[in-house]
């Protein structure tokens, strides 16, 4: 099978990948361009492990398939910090102990960050349900929400500083 | 900065510090067990039965080893045959001969998505292509998936040679039950006799799955000189070399195991899967070989936790106090024995001093997978039977739930069902603890029921290794050998910059291969900021001890003139002389002068495990129409000894909290008529997300052990065990329906809803 010549924006650097038609665009991240952070846990879209942006968009990268990200634009976890300065949300996971294991973590900080750039004053229900497609199963969700409403308060008292 | 001290005596001990691996896991940094790649790699995958049970006639590889791209072909032929040999594995016992039987099936496929070959391929299309070219001739044979009918006499019977174990005489023909076992204390018929009260119930559980969100996945590297390195997601690195050692006829030292971060285990990643496989391919192809589930394989090959059924009786006094109780477990070990229905037995009653006590128990095979640990195995299926009868007695008599527990609690000095009498523990204080809680003194909400339960486990110990280096420049590394699956790191960091009195950050802990430190038990049981911890505290002393010897030498005095605080060397006295402390830095910088290098080492096999209790509280409300239970509020109460660090002590609390209610609600495997699992995905099978869930409140009751230096108790399993019944009893009381089975389901809540109160004929 021919592959299939892709040119997208990955974390902010244009990123050329050739794919099989068939391939996932999680598997070209983790496979074909080495990026790792974001994590295959069901391959099926219920765990949420493999969230990515596209286009601004929150998507599970195992439901997307690679060609389709022609001409779009991607982010993953690994460019979530600023240089060696972590994202607010990064930080503040770590701080209130909003991981165990830690491999649902990249998912939950893609889909928090989204949420907070739609809505800076979500209430904990809102931020429950936002964040209902991603599955933990250390945690039992509380630090994580915790942590997600502090960010949220923090980052609005900058806003109006 | 620390903050939230809770133990001003110490300086880091009790503080919430970030976690070491901090930075990579919220980076994308850290590697699992799927990130790890080598050149030259292939991707093997697995062949699996799709007949519950069936003999393997015949297997015909050669198709699939003319496919172009296709490298080796593994079946059970190139796997040794094993000795009938009993081993440990974390909290569960297998049996190497089937274990061997369990990674490859030999004679007989015995359940859905037994492996019967795997191959490694160039890519993961060919590899497969390949598969879908293995032929396997089947001769199928009936199948049986519940226990009650595995038990049967006609049952269709898994193991030609299994004769039940425990009874006397001995039975002549092979049947499901592998092994009958029994615990005795005082005379259970005389205390029946005396009971005022008896209630006797059955409960069921279905089989559930830890549900890490991390597949199983292992990298091989096998070399022609016959070295092999291993990669894999584990729970216990050193397991999986013996393991493999054992099942592909190598010595522990030919295998090199690196642990990767793990993405969840909660007992399930005990065991191995795909390594030996991995190896195999790898030594038949020359080439390093990767290997990963997806999750449907996770579902239909890996080892749930086993349901079982449950029959409780218990006599009591008027005033509430037990003087008799009797419980039968029957529970799934899947396709081969060792289900956790010892622990389930023991742990059935250890919340309570009572007299009279009888136990039986049977491990029981299916045309399931064969099951593995799960977070205090075996301890929820009881506790859901134990701790439902207690609230039915509670209610009989008109008792508040937690007075009739205080009324009957195991203390220091109570002896068990099952021999052993404790030492300081702290359910008394837990039970008072809920007691006295801000939730348990507000009523519920109009329209709300509360349940209470409570629940034991014993914590383990067990071998453990550890060793400690100073830097040239006084800097300090702790070296242990256990994957750190919830903070562990933290906490082992913390005991060691209390030890030697030096910041936390100035403390790197490492986990270690298989050949960089010694041996370490299992992560499971609870043991690791215990046991690995008491290692750890233990090279710092030899290191401490070391460090005093070079002062010494600094200062020409014998090493018994010196003192170690704060993290300096001291003269013990003026006597000794007029010297300035020496700090960690200034003696390493002087080490090759005074003898080289400073390291301090411990191996020890750790006994005097703390048991720990818990006490959870639920509130609920149940929608009688559709049978949707909302769980408006919970706290959960454990003696934890010494929280090293509590934000971690929380997390273990709030997440087993959280699965038990998974397992009380929605989770079960579900079995087809033609014996396959129906709902082998996160869709089907309904694990709880956020919005599920209200706060996990939770209470840190420091009964410390007197065994450990820092007062450590194991916390992570106890918070799986009271769930089920916490939610069950909040459930009956709420519907004013006593529920016995699991999960209590929606369609499950609405039957018995609708059993109770007939609705008004539609018309």
């Amino acid at each position: 099978m021919a592959k299939i010549h892709v040119t997208t924006t990955i974390n902010g650097a244009p990123t050329e990948f050739l794919c099989d038609p068939n391939q996932t665009l999680l598997d070209v991240l983790r496979d074909n361009l080495g990026l790792t952070g974001s994590k295959e846990g069901c391959g099926s879209g219920d765990c949420g492990a493999c969230s990515v942006m596209v286009d601004d968009r929150l998507v599970c990268s195992c439901l997307v398939l690679a060609p389709e990200a022609e001409g779009m634009k991607i982010d993953t976890i690994e460019g979530m910090a600023d240089g060696d300065k972590l994202h607010p949300l990064q930080k503040k996971f770590v701080e209130m102990a909003a991981l165990q294991c830690g491999i649902c973590t990249p998912g939950f900080l893609v889909a928090s960050k989204a949420l907070l750039a739609k809505n800076p004053n979500p209430t904990e229900t809102e931020v429950r349900y936002w964040l209902a497609g991603n599955l933990c199963r250390c945690t039992g969700y509380d630090k994580i929400i915790n942590a997600v409403m502090e960010v949220a308060a923090e980052m609005r008292g900058a806003a109006n500083a | 900065m620390p903050d939230g001290h809770s133990h001003p005596k110490y300086k880091w001990i009790g503080t919430r510090p970030d976690r070491p691996d901090g930075a990579d896991k919220v980076t994308g940094r850290a590697r699992f067990g799927a990130d790890f790649n080598l050149p030259g790699q292939l991707v093997g995958k697995v062949l699996r039965s799709p007949h519950p049970h069936a003999i393997i006639a015949s297997i015909d590889t050669s198709k699939a080893e003319a496919l172009a791209g296709v490298k080796a072909v593994v079946t059970a032929k190139d796997f040794p045959e094993q000795a009938n040999l009993i081993v440990p594995t974390g909290e569960m016992q297998v049996n190497l001969r089937d274990i061997t039987r369990n990674v490859m099936a030999r004679e007989k496929a015995l359940y859905e998505g037994h492996p019967v070959a795997a191959v490694a391929a160039t890519t993961e299309a060919v590899a497969r292509a390949a598969l879908a070219l293995i032929e396997v001739r089947y001769e199928v044979l009936p199948h049986v998936i519940d226990v009650t009918d595995a038990m049967k006499p006609d049952a269709p019977v898994l193991h030609d040679h299994m004769i039940t174990e425990g009874v006397t005489p001995a039975p002549t023909k092979a049947s499901n039950v592998a092994k009958r076992i029994e615990f005795k204390k005082g005379d259970a018929a005389a205390g029946f006799a005396e009971a005022e009260v008896v209630i006797e119930k059955d409960y069921t559980t279905q089989a559930v799955h830890q549900g890490y969100i991390e597949p199983h996945a292992a990298l091989a590297s096998a070399s022609e000189d016959g070295q092999v390195q291993v990669w894999s997601t584990t729970q216990g690195h050193f397991q999986v070399r013996g393991f493999c050692a054992k099942l592909l006829n190598l010595e522990t030292s030919q295998i090199r195991v690196t642990p990767t971060e793990i993405g969840g285990g909660f007992g399930g990643k005990t065991v191995v899967y795909l390594e030996p496989l991995a190896i195999k391919l790898s030594q038949k192809s020359g080439r390093p070989v990767k290997m990963t589930m997806t999750r449907e394989e996770v579902f239909r090959a890996s080892g749930p936790a086993p349901g079982g059924n449950v029959k409780v009786r218990i006599g009591a006094k008027k005033d509430g106090r037990i003087v008799a109780a009797e419980c039968t477990v029957e529970m799934q070990a899947g396709a081969f024995p060792g289900s956790p229905v010892g622990p389930a037995c023991m742990c059935a009653y250890a919340c309570y001093d009572i007299d009279n006590i009888h136990i039986v128990g049977f491990d029981v095979v299916s045309n399931r997978p064969k099951v593995a640990a799960y977070r205090a195995p075996g301890a929820p299926i009881s506790a859901w039977a134990v701790e439902s009868t207690l609230d039915m007695l509670a209610l009989q008599l008109g008792m508040d739930p937690i007075d009739l527990r205080l009324k009957n609690a195991a203390k220091k000095g109570t002896k068990t069902a099952y021999g052993v009498t404790f030492n300081t523990i702290g359910l008394v204080e837990t039970l008072e603890a809920i007691k006295n809680s801000e939730h348990y003194r507000t009523p519920p909400k109009p329209g709300h029921a509360r349940g209470i339960a409570a629940g034991f486990w014993f914590n383990v110990g067990a071998d453990s290794s550890a060793a400690s280096h100073v830097g040239e420049d006084g800097s300090v590394t702790v070296i242990s050998g256990n994957p750190d699956i919830g903070g562990s790191r933290a906490s082992l960091a913390l005991m060691a910059a209390e030890e030697l009195g030096v910041d936390y950050e100035k403390v790197r802990p490492v986990i270690a291969d298989t050949a960089s430190i010694g041996f370490n038990f299992v992560t499971g049981g609870s043991r690791v900021t215990f046991a690995t911890g008491l290692a750890v505290v233990n090279s710092v002393r030899d290191m401490i001890r070391e460090l005093k010897v070079r002062a010494g030498k600094i200062w020409n005095v014998d090493p018994e003139g010196v003192i170690w605080e704060n993290g300096m060397a001291k003269p013990a006295g003026s006597n000794v002389g007029d010297f300035e402390p020496l700090s960690l830095a200034q003696i390493a910088a002087q080490a090759g002068k005074t003898g080289g290098p400073i390291n301090g080492h411990a191996q020890l096999n750790v006994t005097g495990a703390g048991p720990g209790f818990g006490v959870h509280c639920c509130d609920l409300s149940v929608d009688a129409d559709t049978g949707i239970v909302t769980i408006d509020r919970y706290t959960a109460a454990q003696d934890v000894g010494t929280a090293i660090h509590p934000s971690y002590v929380e997390g273990q609390l709030q997440g087993g909290a959280v699965q038990g209610i998974g397992w009380a609600l929605n989770e079960e495997y579900i079995y087809n008529a033609k014996g396959r699992l129906d709902n082998p995905g996160f869709l089907d099978y309904r694990m709880p997300v956020a919005s599920d869930l209200p706060k996990i409140e939770t209470i840190l009751v420091e009964v410390l052990n007197p065994t450990h230096p820092y007062g450590v108790r194991g916390v992570g399993e106890v918070p799986i065990v009271p769930p089920t019944a916490a939610v069950g009893n909040a459930i009956s009381r709420a519907i004013g329906i006593r529920m016995t089975d699991l999960p209590m389901s929606p369609p499950r809540l609405s039957e018995a809803i609708d059993e109770a109160t007939p609705r008004m004929a539609a018309d």
